[in-house]
């Protein structure tokens, strides 16, 4: 008999598609499977049938038939619905992993949320352009030169940019920075705003750049996807030039990576229930080393 | 006295009676005693019922005059140890053992007018307890059939031949229909149709779960349109096939069926052997709305830019892109037309294009260019034809098509 699993598991949410949409698929792909296995037998009553020799009103046969409303076309699938909750949304145009929660696993989403983990993100720009939504699908608002634009310059803006951000940090995090404790903190990193807060970068880097395309890996907390574009925005305009986004994806989910996301030809029950990822102390992951893609957390 | 013996005497009597008659109908009816059923009436049920009755009463009167007799000595027997626990009536009831089978033998009709009904309250033995028997009534309303299908042969008939009845009781009417027919004298006749018409066996039950409400059509008027069929030169094996795809087919009239074959005749300027072809091979474009149907052949001349020669070979090939999505249809045009760099003539051959899911074809599309393969022109080396890329599963994509192995294939899609 199927069960149904409970855990956290990633997928990876190709760009163009709704969030709700990849959460629909993936419960319909799933449901499928569990209403395909073999469910328990029906059970059984005595009913006194006529003899089959002769019929007269006296020739009955007490017979142990099964009871026809647990019959599977009378009954219906036995699984219509499945709880699985979104974790971390993604808009339309940006793709990247994408954390759902089954059964169980949703109680485990709000810890999620309260442990404040960063995520990570590629981002892709385009110097020369700007639109109204910062993404080259926009309407187009103004068209600029960007000849001038070297890595050392863009190098220097990301750096103050993280220089800024490094400051909101800070101060978002509520914490005395005239003590002991956060100093240690700060050595050690996690010095983290633990409740709302807007959204800050806390680290920027360019990884490739070619005129007039580049792309950057953002770490963030409390962010949209919006608000990378508008930074890839702001980037242009600081370089007195203009840029659009053309690329937002997300590698890094908290403690889930893009080895740990699942493919669409994937979002099935074998590979969700093919690792086990057990959580440690303070958030920090071990990895059964049976395979190396693809979780579920907790089994049930 | 006698008169309080005769009452119990009767009223196990009619116990052990109704419990025996019990059996027969077990398929069909219960209640603990006839009394109770008399009065039994719900509301989905009371058509079917009418056979029922005289049927029960029968056997009564079988079950009553043999079993009548027992009761005597088993009594007899049963009362002779617990003397002391009994209450008084039953044991001046045991003095008058002897009396009893004459009594009990001699159980008319007529009497029962003059019995007192025994009320609900009255202490009995406990065997007399166990015997009684309190199956609950039937719901007289109720949202789903299965608390009927238990008691009705006709829908225990229709669930071994295959009727999935939890997708036909969400259906308006559907299930209220199916209890008020019997599968004897109504629903026979039409699987016999079905049969003659063509249906196969392992395939009445899913026509049925999709279109009960042939079940309530008129048989005339069926053949009529069977009929109609065949005189437009339609052969048996293509009725059965158009039938069998198109439940709601039958269902039509003749008139209407008249018109939707003129409306496709006019509309895609095929010749009649054509058009009957694309009809026998999507049937439910006889069945579905006309509208949408106008609109998709008004997209593909005017936004697409197809040719009218272009659109009937379109439509031939694939009659599905007559009731597709317009926005599903205009998205993929765009993707493919101006991205991939896909002329019309090439789009033409290859229609199949337009059935596949977008976000395939971008992937694969998107996969062979990083690859330096994406060449669809059939004049250059290496070319691709379009329905390779979209119909061939993914392993042989990879491995023939693209030459790289699928793992390559999964992390590139990680990076789009």
């Amino acid at each position: 008999m199927a069960a149904v699993p409970g855990g956290l598991f990633a997928v990876y949410k190709p760009a163009g598609v709704a969030w709700g949409r990849v959460r629909e698929a993936v419960e319909t792909r799933l449901l499928r499977e569990l209403n395909a296995a073999p469910g328990r037998a029906p059970r059984q009553h005595v009913r006194f049938l006529p003899a089959p020799g002769d019929d007269g009103a006296a020739g009955l046969v007490a017979a142990r038939v099964p009871v026809l409303a647990d019959h599977p076309l009378v009954r219906g699938p036995r699984f219509r619905r499945l709880k699985i909750g979104a974790g971390h949304r993604l808009d339309v145009k940006a793709s990247g992993v994408f954390v759902l929660g089954i059964g169980h696993g949703n109680k485990l989403l709000t810890d999620l949320y309260n442990c404040h983990l960063t995520k990570v993100y590629t981002v892709g720009g385009l110097f020369g352009k700007a639109t109204d939504d910062f993404s080259d699908t926009g309407k187009l608002v103004e068209k600029t030169t960007f000849d001038h634009i070297t890595r050392e310059k863009l190098e220097r803006i990301l750096a103050v940019i993280q220089g800024t951000n490094h400051k909101a940090l800070l101060m978002h995090s509520n914490i005395d920075m005239k003590t002991q404790e956060a100093y240690e903190l700060a050595v050690k990193g996690l010095i983290r705003p633990m409740g709302k807060s807007p959204p800050i970068i806390t680290a920027i880097r360019c990884l490739q750049f070619a005129v007039p395309e580049f792309q950057l890996e953002v770490h963030c907390l409390h962010e949209t996807q919006q608000y990378l574009r508008k930074i890839v925005h702001e980037i242009g305009l600081e370089l007195k030039s203009s840029a659009v986004c053309t690329q937002v994806r997300r590698i890094r989910d908290g403690v889930f990576t893009l080895d740990d996301a699942l493919l669409r030809t994937q979002w099935n029950l074998s590979w969700l229930v093919l690792c086990e990822f057990i959580l440690g102390g303070q958030g920090t992951g071990v990895r059964a080393p049976s395979t190396d893609n693809c979780l579920v957390l907790t089994e049930v | 006295m006698a008169s309080w013996a005769r009452l119990v005497s009767r009223w196990r009597c009619l116990l052990r009676t109704a419990r025996a008659a019990e059996g027969p109908r077990g398929p069909r009816g219960h209640s603990s005693t006839a009394q109770g059923c008399r009065g039994f009436a719900p509301l989905a049920l009371l058509p079917s019922r009418s056979d029922i009755l005289p049927w029960r009463l029968q056997a009564y009167r079988h079950a009553c005059v043999e079993s009548c007799s027992p009761p005597g000595s088993a009594k007899d027997g049963s009362f002779s140890s617990p003397e002391s626990n009994l209450p008084s009536p039953v044991k001046q009831e045991q003095a008058k053992a002897e009396t009893l089978p004459d009594l009990n033998a001699k159980i008319p009709y007529e009497d029962w007018d003059d019995i007192p009904p025994s009320s609900a309250l009255e202490e009995i033995s406990e065997e007399e307890a166990v015997q009684i028997i309190a199956e609950p009534l039937l719901p007289l309303q109720s949202s789903t059939l299965r608390d009927y299908v238990d008691h009705s042969e006709t829908l225990a008939k229709l669930v071994h031949l295959g009727v999935d009845l939890s997708q036909v009781e969400k259906r308006q009417k559907a299930g209220q229909l199916l209890l008020t027919l019997d599968f004897e004298k109504d629903i026979r006749k039409i699987l016999l149709f079905l049969k003659d018409v063509g249906v196969e066996d392992n395939q009445l039950g899913p026509f049925l779960t999709k279109n009960p409400y042939i079940l309530a059509e008129d048989l005339e008027a069926l053949e009529t349109r069977v009929a109609y069929l065949k005189s437009k030169k339609f052969g048996k094996a293509e009725i059965a096939q158009m039938v069998s795809r198109a439940p709601y087919l039958l269902l039509f009239s003749v008139e209407r069926l008249d018109n939707r074959l003129g409306f496709f005749k006019n509309e895609l300027g095929l010749s009649v052997k054509k058009t009957k072809d694309l009809v026998i091979r999507l049937p439910r474009l006889l069945t579905g709305k006309l509208e949408p149907v106008k609109e998709n052949l008004q997209v593909c001349q005017l936004e697409l830019g197809f040719q009218r020669n272009e659109i009937q070979e379109i439509v031939f090939k694939i009659p599905k892109i007559l009731t597709a999505s317009k926005k599903r249809l205009k998205q993929t045009f765009d993707y493919l037309h101006n991205i991939m760099g896909i002329p019309h003539h090439m789009l033409t051959r290859f229609p199949q294009v337009f059935n596949s899911k977008l976000l395939r074809i971008k992937e694969r599309h998107m996969f062979l260019t990083f690859l330096g393969r994406a060449q669809y022109d059939p004049a250059q080396p290496s070319y691709i034809s379009l329905d390779q890329l979209v119909s061939l599963p993914d392993e042989v994509f990879c491995t023939e098509i693209a030459k790289a192995s699928i793992q390559d294939f999964e992390k590139f899609l990680k990076t789009l």
